[in-house]
């Protein structure tokens, strides 16, 4: 099995066919798009009337005025699909071949196993940030005054930010999916990391309003990366070369995640037998 | 053949049933106790974790569209309670979409129990206590504190909010599921209205636009989950002003919107057409 793993092939042209392929994929799902599409929307708005009460009662809290506030309600919104931040995105697929054994198929495949992995979640956030993200945002500014920056440099800065953020979503996720090869079962794990990846991206509330020491802590974590620093970065928060420092953060999380992906992935591929023999 | 038994036997056949079924998936679940601790307690945090949100915002004020932290808490512990009792009891109905792609609904209909039962209780998800544990603590911790003046006729309004709440909840899954007979990928809508409407129930409706609170009394009810009854508990106003005798209406308001779920079920079910496979 460990030879399998170890054969790169392929190159880039293989795994931009499997990232067409994951967002062809999610192209198909009109129906559950729309309906997230209604889902979204509707929590956006409630998530906004709250944060308006709450800006009213503390204006200027966490550093953001209500029109920044109420734009991080919907940065998140828009991007919660794209980062996968709901329970069962992306992976479940990868968890349930490992639990069923079909990943001893994939290990005999002439390509690496994370990189396609990687390619398919990067093709299926690209769909969903299309299909889910832009609709909801748009909702948003129409019904709300939010701050969304005219600058166009702002806008390709969150862009990269977005696309760093999938990729440290990805590497916690995939290190979750990983953990099957041990538990079988690692339905339980996924719903934990699941909610501390809403906890700590600042999905329920933005990490900047946390109480002080709590908050500078939690803002180091890779979950930050997620959504904190997308939404800072599409608000202005960075300026200058601040906005590299931040994409830098979110890439080397990026980096360690995926490297220690790759341990544990040769870790359970040499010492794990695949289920079904 | 169940006229012979008289009018309350298939209700009791029912019921039956749905017990013997709920029995079989807890004894099921109870196999894998690890796995079942695991998923009860992660799904209490999952709730949890809504809750310390609504603490940490109170971490920077004293009041919630004038409301005190006592007061949120009797709505949110109110409305989770309910949405709890019916995730727990029904929640499962959700899955009719996915039954109804992969064919395997057409079984159920050839056994001899009412399909809805069967559809209710299938896979019934013993690891929802845990939501509905955290949400009981909440309420209990709110009624200890809020400044009521205990009269049986309060106790009463109580027990009555958290009771037709659930049956209010149970309905709206009930139509999202009926609705699936005919958009089998739309399960997230109905997500809207019962997560959602539970995410907009734990806030006073002081904090929201008006006409939000009218659509939530008028067309989706859900006001008379918690809203209306709480408010007459803590001695205030409705902001719609309405006459004080709606809020008592409660239990009625659920027994309508439970007889439509009833209809629109059936309806779905008698138009259903099998995939063929």
């Amino acid at each position: 099995m460990g030879g399998a793993i170890l054969q790169r092939g392929g190159g880039l042209a293989l795994y931009a066919a499997v990232a067409r392929g994951g967002f062809r994929r999610y192209v198909t799902y009109r129906t559950a798009t729309a309906a997230g599409v209604f889902t979204n929307t509707v929590f956006g708005f409630i998530i906004a009337f709250t944060y308006q009460a709450l800006w009213d009662e503390r204006p200027q809290l966490g550093g953001y005025d209500q029109a920044q506030a109420l734009t991080f309600v919907w940065v998140g919104q828009a991007l919660l699909a794209t980062v996968s931040l709901v329970v069962g995105g992306g992976l479940d697929e990868l968890q349930e071949r490992i639990r069923n054994g079909d990943i001893a198929v994939d290990l005999y495949r002439p390509a690496d196993l994370q990189l396609w992995w990687l390619a398919a979640d990067l093709g299926r956030a690209a769909c969903q940030l299309l299909g889910r993200g832009v609709l909801p945002m748009a909702v948003g500014a129409l019904a709300f005054d939010l701050a969304l920056p005219a600058a166009p440099g702002l806008w390709a800065a969150f862009l990269v930010s977005v696309v760093l953020a999938v990729t440290v979503s990805f590497g916690l996720r995939y290190l979750v999916a990983l953990t099957a090869f041990w538990l079988l079962d690692s339905a339980g794990v996924a719903v934990l990391s699941g909610l501390a990846a809403m906890f700590f991206s600042g999905m329920l509330l933005p990490l900047r309003a946390f109480p002080d020491g709590f908050g500078e802590v939690v803002r180091m974590l890779p979950w930050a990366s997620v959504l904190q620093v997308p939404a800072d970065v599409l608000l202005g928060r960075y300026q200058g070369a601040a906005v590299l420092g931040a994409l830098g953060f979110q890439a080397g999380w990026a980096a360690v995640l995926l490297a220690v992906g790759r341990l544990v992935q040769s870790a359970a591929t040499r010492k794990v037998v695949v289920q079904g023999g | 053949m169940a006229e012979s038994f008289g009018r309350a036997a298939p209700v009791r056949h029912g019921i039956r049933a749905y017990l013997l079924i709920v029995a079989m998936w807890v004894r099921s679940t109870l196999t894998y106790r690890a796995s079942f601790a695991i998923m009860a307690v992660g799904n209490a945090a999952g709730s949890g974790l809504e809750f310390v949100t609504i603490l940490l915002m109170f971490s920077h004020i004293d009041e919630l569209g004038g409301f005190g932290l006592p007061e949120v808490a009797l709505l949110y512990g109110s409305s989770a309670t309910a949405l709890g009792l019916a995730d727990l009891l029904l929640g499962n109905v959700e899955r009719l979409g996915a039954r109804v792609r992969d064919g395997t609904l057409d079984v159920l209909l050839v056994r001899p129990a009412p399909v809805y039962v069967q559809v209710a209780a299938d896979r019934f998800a013993l690891r929802r206590i845990g939501r509905l544990l955290q949400a009981v603590v909440v309420l209990g911790w709110a009624l200890a504190r809020v400044p009521v003046d205990w009269t049986p006729g309060r106790v009463v309004l109580a027990a009555a909010m958290v009771v037709s709440g659930a049956a209010i909840y149970g309905a709206l899954f009930t139509l999202g599921a009926a609705f699936q007979f005919w958009a089998q990928d739309a399960a997230q809508v109905q997500n809207s209205f019962t997560y959602g409407g539970n995410a907009m129930l734990q806030y006073p409706p002081t904090v929201f636009a008006k006409d939000l609170v009218r659509g939530v009394t008028y067309i989706i009810p859900l006001a008379f989950v918690n809203w209306l009854p709480a408010l007459r508990l803590l001695g205030r106003e409705d902001p719609l002003g309405l006459p004080s005798w709606v809020d008592f209406l409660g239990p009625v308001v659920a027994a309508v919107v439970c007889g439509g779920a009833a209809l629109a079920w059936r309806a779905g079910l008698r138009g259903y057409r099998s995939t063929g496979s």
